[in-house]
């Protein structure tokens, strides 16, 4: 079943000095279920494009269709990560979750119930009074994913949304990340730099092009393996093979 | 680290610790010291005039007859205008940064305009404000709200402005209107810029009355200093002053006092 469908999308700036065709003609789909992420030259427009995604901002052509409906501002059908996970830290880790649900006045007995619950299946429970600097990088990542679960979206936006961590603890909350997203049968969308990251995370990578950003190849991933993670995924022999293709397509010069 | 097992090594680095800390103590208080018990002496063998300068024991006379004069009502006067200029400043001004953060075209109209009347040395418009507003306590507070106002706008606003982008946008992938922004983001995470802006403000507050009361005033500390000054009771200015320098500091530790409960209130620091 088709959960996302990009149609068309071009947007332009208007800016003093002229005027920049950030995406070109973008058109791709996401199945129900699916991981895909988009990679590209940095710049690219990448983020344009999940802002454009999420409601944030108006394509200048072009429609965003999640489960078959046309997108048009912000809904709480599309949940978005960025790269930080701007945990609030004022607020205790169960308020910080509740956030979401505050702002969209839907702080309902049982979507706080659904809340507590994913704190409680992802091992932050226990932590639920204490404050985002009581905890480590990587809880706090798993909090910030929990915040924009508790809306119960469709649809994950992961804007670079590990790219603030370590290596050490990357590879780790990656890990952590796609164990929850799959778990909660959750449609995402990821933009990252780092292939190797897209590799190990995706069923199918969406390479763009440089400005102005158009789609150049998508690419189905594929292993060998019974149950899919991404560090497994890093050992197979098939992710150089993925790498070098991916690598020769981005077409970096320095 | 348990308070059993402290190491040798430790041991001396506290041990080196409080003796520093206590021999600043120690040399703040002897600078005090020597100063006031050679200011006498020096007044009494006649090599520095006390009609001009004044002498502890004069300025120590002039307190209990001040005591038992009115000098309460006098403190009282002067803190009661630094109150209210203090806590109108810090109210217009944060409302005025509101509107200002809230509309960026209202801001862009504004800027010069700010930018003019705070390079402005508000004293100036003392001689129009008594005419507006009448030679009274209202032309002090008004004069002390002059002083703090533009500078609360421009803290506070900057404040608001450099609130963390990142945040903003979480809450607005979540549909945050812009009065759940303010209020769930902005303004908290500002707590400690209004604070700032407090503790800048309770001594602009006190400049503005103490300039207001050397123009108008029938009572209040600056009033004590002007006709001390006039009268040429030298005693009197600096026995007000030094109270002047104490009321200030008070009020100055008041806020950091309250700044120290808000935060334990509401924010968390481990």
């Amino acid at each position: 079943m088709e959960s996302l469908k990009i149609d068309h999308i071009i947007k332009k700036y208007q800016a003093e000095n002229g005027e920049v065709t950030a995406l070109d003609d973008i058109e791709f789909t996401v199945q129900q279920g699916e991981f895909v992420s988009l990679v590209g030259p940095s710049g690219c427009g990448k983020s344009t494009l999940l802002s454009i995604i999420a409601g944030l901002e108006q394509p200048t052509h072009g429609n965003v269709y999640v489960g078959g409906k046309k997108v048009s501002g912000v809904s709480p059908q599309i949940g978005y990560m960025l790269q930080k996970d701007n945990l609030l830290e004022w607020r205790t880790i169960l308020n910080n979750v509740l956030l979401g649900l505050e702002i969209q006045n839907r702080k309902t007995k049982e979507n706080v119930e659904y809340a507590e619950q994913l704190l409680q299946t992802y091992g932050l429970y226990e932590f639920k009074d204490k404050y985002p600097s009581q905890l480590s990088g990587g809880m706090r990542q798993r909090a910030a994913l929990i915040r924009t679960l508790a809306v119960k979206p469709d649809i994950l936006l992961l804007d670079e949304a590990f790219s603030a961590l370590d290596y050490q603890t990357r590879l780790a909350v990656t890990d952590d990340v796609y164990r929850i997203l799959k778990q909660e049968g959750k449609t995402t969308l990821m933009v990252t730099h780092d292939i190797p990251e897209s590799i190990s995370m995706s069923d199918r990578i969406v390479v763009m092009t440089g400005r102005p950003a158009t789609v150049k190849e998508i690419h189905t991933i594929t292993f060998d393996l019974p149950q899919r993670s991404p560090l497994l995924c890093r050992e197979q022999p098939e992710f150089s093979k993925y790498f070098n293709l991916i690598w020769k397509e981005l077409d970096v010069h320095v | 680290m348990s308070e059993t097992t402290i190491s040798k090594e430790r041991q001396i680095y506290l041990r080196h610790k409080k003796r520093r800390k206590r021999s600043i103590l120690v040399i703040q208080v002897s600078i005090v010291v020597v100063f006031l018990v050679l200011w006498e002496v020096l007044a009494r063998v006649g090599i520095v005039d006390s009609f001009i300068l004044s002498q502890p024991s004069r300025i120590l006379d002039t307190y209990v007859s001040l005591f038992q004069d009115d000098l309460w009502m006098h403190i009282g006067v002067t803190c009661y205008e630094t109150l209210i200029g203090f806590l109108l400043g810090t109210v217009l001004g944060t409302l005025v940064a509101v509107a200002l953060w809230w509309s960026s075209y209202l801001s862009k109209v504004m800027e010069p305009f700010l930018v003019v009347l705070n390079s402005l040395p508000k004293i100036a418009l003392g001689p129009v404000i008594i005419i507006w507003v009448g030679a009274g306590m209202q032309a002090i507070i008004v004069m002390a709200l002059a002083i703090s106002l533009i500078v609360t706008i421009m803290d506070v606003l900057h404040g608001f402005l450099n609130t963390d982008v990142e945040t903003i946008q979480m809450a607005r992938t979540f549909g945050a209107t812009k009065r759940q922004i303010f209020l769930k983001i902005v303004m908290p995470s500002n707590v400690h810029t209004l604070f700032n802006s407090l503790k800048v403000n309770i001594g602009l507050s006190m400049v503005g009355v103490i300039a207001g009361e050397f123009l108008v005033s029938k009572a209040g500390l600056g009033y004590l200093i002007v006709y001390g000054g006039q009268v040429f009771k030298l005693d009197l200015v600096m026995a007000s002053v030094i109270i002047l320098a104490v009321v200030a500091a008070l009020m100055y530790e008041a806020v950091v006092l309250l700044e120290r409960f808000v935060n334990s209130r509401l924010s968390h620091k481990p």
